[in-house]
């Protein structure tokens, strides 16, 4: 037993002898960012391996804000190579990157994400919903008669008696989704907008009522999992989900899509612009990083190939909806030149 | 004995109405009691059950997976035999496809009957090739895993009767289907590519390789830093140290903290591990060393009650004839004790196997397609795999999910019995 004892304790010591060259060097491409970007970037990476025979990178799923963090961490082997994201990087995300050296970054746009909003195939109302009746429905303050008051509505009906008199059960993202942001942006706001006192509102007054959801339990945060939402919208025929188009997508057989503004979200209505809750998605490349992470400009390139990003490239079949040619193959070309991102001065 | 007036006085004193109502009283108590512990253990037993059920119906269907078994002619103008490595397999596939449906012949179709094959069939012809170039000019026969959504069909997880729009696939792609499957080509074996793939997007390939690789490295630092460490501390704590308020507040804090929350200490890896020390992400080294901190006061507390468990006699007698203080400890109450130990060396183990919330912090969860070569490799462990397969979209997930709660929980099985097991055979009565 003595030995035992001994034998472990000079293992422990070696294993801790091992731990500082651990970060000095690297041969794998690590990338964080968005859960919507997530699949995309992990079909990329994997077929990159398989093509390639170089090592598939390490993606990781932290959403678009926890991304941007580590991405702007710094440079240098212990932080992130690219990162994933769902809206573009804000000011303050790049101030951020900025204070810490990462001032070369190349800002890639690969497609389009739908939003959907989708119920159960077990409900046979036929729905269309327009942007000012889903704010009225989820915000916590609405105008009821010129006045901003807490929101008043139980049912669809109680909004608008052409919609059916089931109760409002909405399953969404929480705050901390890239989605949840893009939902905000996209419909509760230019919903919010369509009602005059709300809009006459001083500015951040406005910003608040746009964006608070209710929390008398109609709109119920379910967590980053959208697999839970799709597995509750079948429990529950009246209940609504709102996620990224690509769960729709693998779900066709079990949801059907709400349309929204009189469109329903499909690839063609996503690209054309006519489906008005789309959103692009983005990566960004860290520049110092190039040449210098085994692999990374390969990667770069080929993520930017027409057979992934095209549309009938192997991403689509995954639901992301392709850029226009033109954007498409401009986008690419600057991409794959490194060409530094330039949204905000200084 | 019991002379027959007594028994006739007892028998008098004992049957008076009164005696009779109490004794129903106090028996219907013990029946009361009785059937709340029954009741209590069928809930346990029937919640496991359900569990146990709901994964079996959901997982089942993972462990068996749809194959099509095609020959892939292997011609020398689609792969020329100097560099096989370039050779172009996509049409190899296509052609071995063609030439059961010769009818195929717009772009479009072509594309859809591809896609009753794996994504990845190119590269699995191409390995192969590779490994046998002498097939070049002839043809080469494999079975290559149908693509996920002819997997789901194949399991009735598709439903065939509603509009083709509802459907990734269409009418004609099923059609196609279950012609292969008249000609025999269609085949469901035991799924092995569950156990021997690592993680893949395609739920077809998806496989718990790097994820056991990785929990077994992550568990083998756990154990080779908390097994001697906490001996150590139990030991000092338990024969060495005196009795005072300085021992008594480390003792109190060892018990405090065997009841902190686990994702304390993942927080805790991030700050020290990777920002201070910058070891890498991901890697089993400080998933292990993370999981170390915390079984470690679960392995001193355990570890202390196996060593008081040995008599003082044993102590006395060794040292009665003269052995020093670490040669009682190591010769005789430490092998005495070990049983003990290990008993619950192994359940600290397996609950560190099941621990998920640290490994998330330390970025455990990332998406790797090659097992880990090494303690700094990046990788998953089985409860963070379980967890990444949980949140996609794919339906062929859902099955891959509740399959590998079951290896997972297969693990743990086998570890609580082995910690039975050495409790059964070693351990000594006194």
């Amino acid at each position: 037993m003595k030995f035992t004892l001994l034998g472990g304790l000079a293992a422990t010591a070696v294993v801790l002898a091992t731990l500082p060259a651990a970060a000095q060097n690297r041969d794998q491409i690590r990338i964080v960012g968005s859960s919507t970007v997530f699949p995309y970037t992990q079909a990329v990476s994997e077929q990159f391996s398989n093509a390639t025979g170089m090592r598939a990178p390490v993606v990781e799923s932290t959403g678009t804000g926890g991304g941007m963090q580590a991405f702007c961490a710094g440079v240098g082997p212990a932080t992130a190579d690219i990162t994933g994201a769902s809206r573009p990087m804000t000011q303050s995300e790049w101030t951020l990157c900025q204070q810490n050296g990462v001032t070369n970054v190349t800002e890639a746009l690969i497609g389009y994400d739908g939003l959907s909003i989708a119920v159960s195939r077990a409900n046979s109302a036929p729905l269309d919903l327009t942007k000012a009746q889903l704010f009225q429905a989820l915000a916590a303050e609405v105008e009821v008669n010129g006045q901003v008051v807490a929101n008043p509505y139980n049912n669809w009906s109680d909004i608008d008696p052409s919609l059916p008199s089931t109760p409002i059960t909405v399953f969404g993202p929480p705050p901390t989704s890239g989605t949840r942001d893009a939902f905000v942006e996209l419909v509760m706001t230019p919903g919010c907008r369509s009602f005059a006192a709300l809009d006459g509102l001083e500015a951040a007054r406005r910003t608040e009522v746009c964006a608070r959801m209710r929390q008398d339990g109609k709109f119920i945060e379910a967590g980053e999992n959208d697999n839970l939402i799709v597995q509750r919208l079948n429990q529950d025929p009246n209940a609504f989900g709102i996620f990224g188009y690509s769960f729709l997508y693998e779900n066709m057989d079990s949801l059907k899509p709400i349309a929204v503004e009189g469109v329903e979200p499909s690839a063609d209505t996503i690209r054309d612009g006519s489906y008005g809750v789309s959103r692009p998605l983005f990566f960004y490349v860290k520049n110092a990083h190039r040449g210098v992470i085994p692999g990374l400009q390969e990667f770069v390139e080929f993520y930017m190939e027409e057979d992934a990003i095209g549309p009938d490239g192997y991403l689509s079949e995954r639901g992301l909806v392709a850029l226009p040619d033109d954007v498409r193959a401009a986008d690419a070309a600057a991409v794959v030149a490194a060409t530094p991102f330039t949204r905000y001065p200084g | 004995m019991t002379s027959p007036s007594d028994a006739a006085i007892s028998a008098g004193i004992w049957s008076t109405p009164e005696a009779q109502a109490s004794r129903r009283r106090r028996k219907r108590g013990d029946l009361v009691l009785q059937g709340l512990g029954i009741g209590a253990i069928s809930l346990a037993v029937g919640l496991l059950g359900l569990l146990l059920v709901s994964l079996g119906y959901l997982g089942y269907r993972a462990f068996v997976q749809t194959m099509v078994t095609l020959d892939f002619p292997v011609s020398t103008e689609r792969v020329d035999a100097a560099n096989p490595a370039a050779g172009n397999y996509r049409l190899v596939i296509r052609d071995a496809l063609v030439a059961q449906f010769p009818e195929v012949t717009s772009t479009g179709d072509l594309r859809d009957l591809n896609a009753i094959l794996t994504n990845n069939a190119q590269f699995m012809v191409r390995d192969a090739v590779i490994a046998d170039p002498s097939v070049i000019g002839g043809t080469i026969r494999l079975s290559l895993p149908a693509s996920d959504q002819f997997d789901q069909l194949n399991k009735n997880n598709v439903p065939r009767d509603v509009p083709e729009t509802q459907r990734r696939i269409s009418d004609q792609q099923i059609l196609w289907f279950d012609t292969l499957a008249e000609r025999g080509a269609v085949s469901t074996p035991f799924n092995w590519g569950l156990i021997f793939n690592a993680d893949s997007r395609f739920p077809e390939l998806a496989g718990l390789a790097g994820a056991i690789v990785g929990t077994f490295y992550a568990i083998l630092v756990c154990f080779l830093i908390s097994f001697p460490v906490g001996i150590a501390a139990a030991i000092y704590l338990e024969e060495f140290a005196p009795r005072n308020r300085f021992t008594d507040i480390v003792e109190v804090n060892i018990n405090n903290l065997a009841a902190v929350p686990s994702v304390v200490f993942g927080l805790l890896g991030l700050a020290v591990f990777l920002n201070f020390f910058g070891l890498p992400r991901s890697a089993p080294l400080v998933g292990g060393m993370v999981l170390a901190l915390m079984t470690l006061p679960t392995m001193i507390i355990v570890t202390r009650a196996a060593l008081k468990a040995v008599p003082p006699s044993i102590r006395e007698a060794a040292l009665g004839m003269g052995a020093s203080k670490h040669q009682m400890i190591l010769h005789h109450v430490l092998p005495l004790s070990m049983p003990g130990i290990l008993t619950g060396t192994i359940i600290g183990l397996a609950h560190a196997l099941g621990e998920t919330a640290p490994l998330l912090l330390i970025g455990m969860n990332a998406f790797i397609t090659s097992p880990p070569g090494g303690l700094l490799d990046a990788s998953t462990t089985l409860p963070t795999q379980i967890f990444i397969w949980a949140d996609s979209p794919e339906r062929g997930f859902l099955a891959r999910t509740a399959a590998g709660i079951l290896v997972l929980l297969a693990f743990l099985v086998v570890m609580n019995a082995l910690a039975i097991f050495l409790r059964q055979r070693l351990e000594r009565r006194w």
